[in-house]
């Protein structure tokens, strides 16, 4: 019978200020304390971040591959979304 | 290499390498012909699952007991600024088997289930780890040549179709970039020294050549599951192919030190453009893998008197987590009832 | 390597001999922990002791390079390291205490040192002596993570299980003989306290006390008596083991006089 492990964690990464927080991995870790601690310990030993989340790996939510589909490909066709659908003459600047 | 275990022929069927033709499967191929990345939920079959869980826990038991070997030099690294670089090098093989063991955790398997496989005896490591550093020119060997053959294979991994695996690859090739230079500024400085500083870098030289060819595995006629790894483009490189390209880049650097290739057959071969080199002892790279090299015994001990020694501290931990968690969810009841 | 203090002026002569007496703390310690390097209870707790092994060997180059120059014999960090004796050593006892396979032992020599090594530094941060002051401002934001995590595994081991308080307990009792020598002043710490150059070591008592208070009673777990208290290792009177640290250290470097590594 296996010992139970320490819980799982996923850390995320803010690079720098100004950056949004980043997936890096993930851990084990006993609490969240020591998750932090060990984040900051395993992740960041080369100067890689100046802020750190860690959340519990069994706390996410993650939409269904067998989804995707249905999630993502309705926007596929609406490029009224993106700037480029719109004709602008090229004399007009600041656009 | 890391994985070398999983090209022995050794009779395992438990890992289908049958073509499935169902449409999903037919998908899944032309999903990593296209060069996508597989993706922790994606629909997998079976093999390539079993397959990559396989060889990434190989790969972090490797990374873990090569820890011990090189540990075995931190207490006695000749000057504080080799002791630094060793203590960080010793770090990131840390890290690295724990980004490992995260990716093959993503497969539905704990670091538990891993671990236990691994002092079980039933998993397996990379061979190199099991030969003993008896001199401190052997952490200049094994960052030369151990670590130079682990980038070789390395690299093309950072392309695997697997992404967790593919991602932990391109973190692990970023940090270890240095491992292999500081190996061989050891060398150099050896080389450079007193005389017996050099006859310790030759010794070194002489015991660690053949087992970093072994590290590449058996030949591409003997390898097992080659052909089905590289389709699933979880392999990228045949076995041959890295350790031509390792004995092609190294022999170079060896001359550059002034030491001599233990291998009489060793000579450049202008017609093919590389090195021929003499035949591996076949022999004793099975015997090795199987558990009977120098240090097998050493390492198995060495990594489950830490598992032992540790596990009541492992259980303290979480068994304060629990307290605590408790405690707060005891705590705003108590407020009310003030 | 018998240093040669006959050149120096009596206020390089405390410098060089307080130096030494960090430095040391910092080069034994690391030692120590260096030790657990592959046989730390996960993973992650590997690369954390090696964190803490790491800065301390920094903080102890830099002090033993400023070491050399103080004493002006042209001895650089590693001879000062590795050719000098058991008694020449003036590291505290705590630190040179065996690990024992014991995690527990870890992390009470630990705590005690890094809470009594934070309020150090604290201290020296407002040293006269500029290098010291810079060393201090480094060291202090790697000494309170060290506290922190030494801190925080008094607390899980001590409210843990029956075990881990048990085993804690145990490590605390026979560890605290040495917390005497934490706070002993001399001749060279009256004159470095006098010259403003670092605290006089008594002064740095309350707020160790109060810290150990703090995490004991969290860790639920019990202050031992003050009885007689060990002492000697600033003096070069050690304990047995600090002679095995040192043959294992030095032995290449001795072995070799002439070679560069």
């Amino acid at each position: 019978m296996s010992e139970k492990d320490w819980p799982l964690w996923e850390v995320f990464i803010r690079a720098k200020s100004g950056l949004a927080h980043k997936h890096a991995g993930s851990l084990h870790a006993a609490d969240a304390q020591m998750a932090l601690e060990n984040a900051r310990d395993v992740y960041t030993r080369r100067g890689e971040g100046v802020s750190l989340w860690v959340v519990p790996s069994a706390a996410i939510t993650a939409s269904d591959p067998e989804d995707k589909e249905a999630f993502f490909e309705p926007t596929g066709d609406k490029i009224y979304r993106h700037p480029t659908f719109y004709e602008i003459p090229e004399d007009v600047k600041n656009m | 290499m890391y994985t070398q275990g999983l090209d022995i022929k050794t009779g395992d069927t438990s890992v289908p390498l049958e073509r499935g033709d169902g449409q999903l499967d037919r998908r899944f191929q032309a999903k990593i012909d296209a060069d996508e990345k597989i993706e922790p939920k994606d629909w997998m079959p079976e093999g390539y699952r079993k397959t990559l869980v396989r060889q990434i826990s190989q790969h972090a038991h490797s990374e873990v007991v090569g820890m011990l070997p090189e540990g075995n030099w931190i207490t006695r690294a000749p000057s504080l600024r080799r002791k630094a670089a060793l203590l960080a090098k010793i770090q990131d093989e840390a890290g690295h088997g724990l980004y490992l063991y995260s990716a093959a955790e993503t497969l539905g398997v704990s670091r538990q289930e891993l671990i236990d496989q691994l002092l079980a005896g039933k998993a397996k490591y990379s061979s190199i780890f099991n030969y003993p550093t008896t001199t401190w020119a052997d952490i200049g060997a094994i960052g030369w040549l151990v670590d130079g053959a682990a980038i070789m294979n390395q690299v093309p991994l950072q392309r695997c179709s697997y992404g967790p695996y593919s991602r932990a690859m391109i973190r692990i090739c970023k940090e270890e970039s240095f491992h292999q230079r500081q190996g061989y500024e050891i060398m150099l400085t050896l080389c450079r020294g007193t005389a017996e500083q050099k006859r310790m870098a030759q010794d070194a030289l002489d015991r660690w050549w053949w087992p970093s060819l072994m590290m590449f595995g058996p030949s591409d006629k003997d390898s097992e599951h080659s052909a089905q790894s590289m389709r699933w483009k979880i392999k990228r490189v045949s076995n041959d192919e890295l350790r031509q390209k390792f004995v092609d880049v190294t022999v170079p650097q060896a001359e550059f030190l002034g030491l001599r290739v233990p291998d009489p057959d060793l000579r450049w071969n202008a017609e093919r453009g590389h090195y021929d080199f003499g035949e591996i002892d076949w022999d004793e790279f099975k015997q090795v893998l199987m558990g009977n090299g120098p240090c097998n015994r050493e390492r198995m001990r060495a990594r489950r008197s830490a598992h032992d020694n540790g596990r009541w501290v492992r259980e303290a931990a979480l068994a304060h987590a629990e307290k605590r968690r408790a405690r707060a969810a005891a705590a705003p009841v108590a407020e009310a009832a003030e | 390597m018998t240093a040669d203090t006959t050149d120096m002026t009596a206020d390089q002569k405390a410098l060089f001999e307080y130096l030494l007496r960090l430095g040391d703390n910092a080069v034994v310690l690391s030692h120590r922990l260096g030790e657990w390097c592959g046989h730390a209870p996960v993973l992650e707790e590997d690369i954390a002791l090696i964190n803490i092994a790491l800065d301390l060997l920094g903080q102890a180059r830099s002090i033993m390079t400023y070491a050399g120059e103080v004493e002006g014999q042209g001895h650089d960090e590693d001879a000062l390291v590795y050719r000098r004796d058991e008694i020449d050593y003036r590291n505290l006892l705590l630190v040179e205490q065996p690990n024992e396979d014991d995690f527990a032992v870890c992390i009470a020599r630990q705590f005690l040192f890094d809470a009594w090594h934070y309020e150090l530094q604290k201290a020296l941060l407002a040293s006269s002596d500029e290098q010291l002051r810079a060393i201090a401002a480094k060291s202090i934001k790697e000494v309170s993570y060290h506290l922190r995590h030494s801190s925080e595994w008094m607390i899980r081991l001590g409210d843990g299980t029956e075990e881990s308080h048990r085993r804690i307990q145990d490590a605390l009792d026979a560890l605290w003989r040495f917390t005497g020598e934490l706070f002993e002043s001399d001749a060279v710490d009256a004159a470095i306290a006098a010259a403003g150059i670092g605290p006089d070591p008594q002064n740095l008592y309350p707020a160790w006390s109060e810290t150990v208070d703090r995490v004991l009673a969290e860790a639920t777990l019990s202050r031992p008596e003050d009885g007689w208290m060990q002492s000697g290792g600033r003096a070069g009177r050690h304990s047995e083991h600090l002679g095995y640290i040192l043959a294992e250290m030095q032995y290449l470097q001795r072995a070799n006089p002439d070679a560069r590594w």
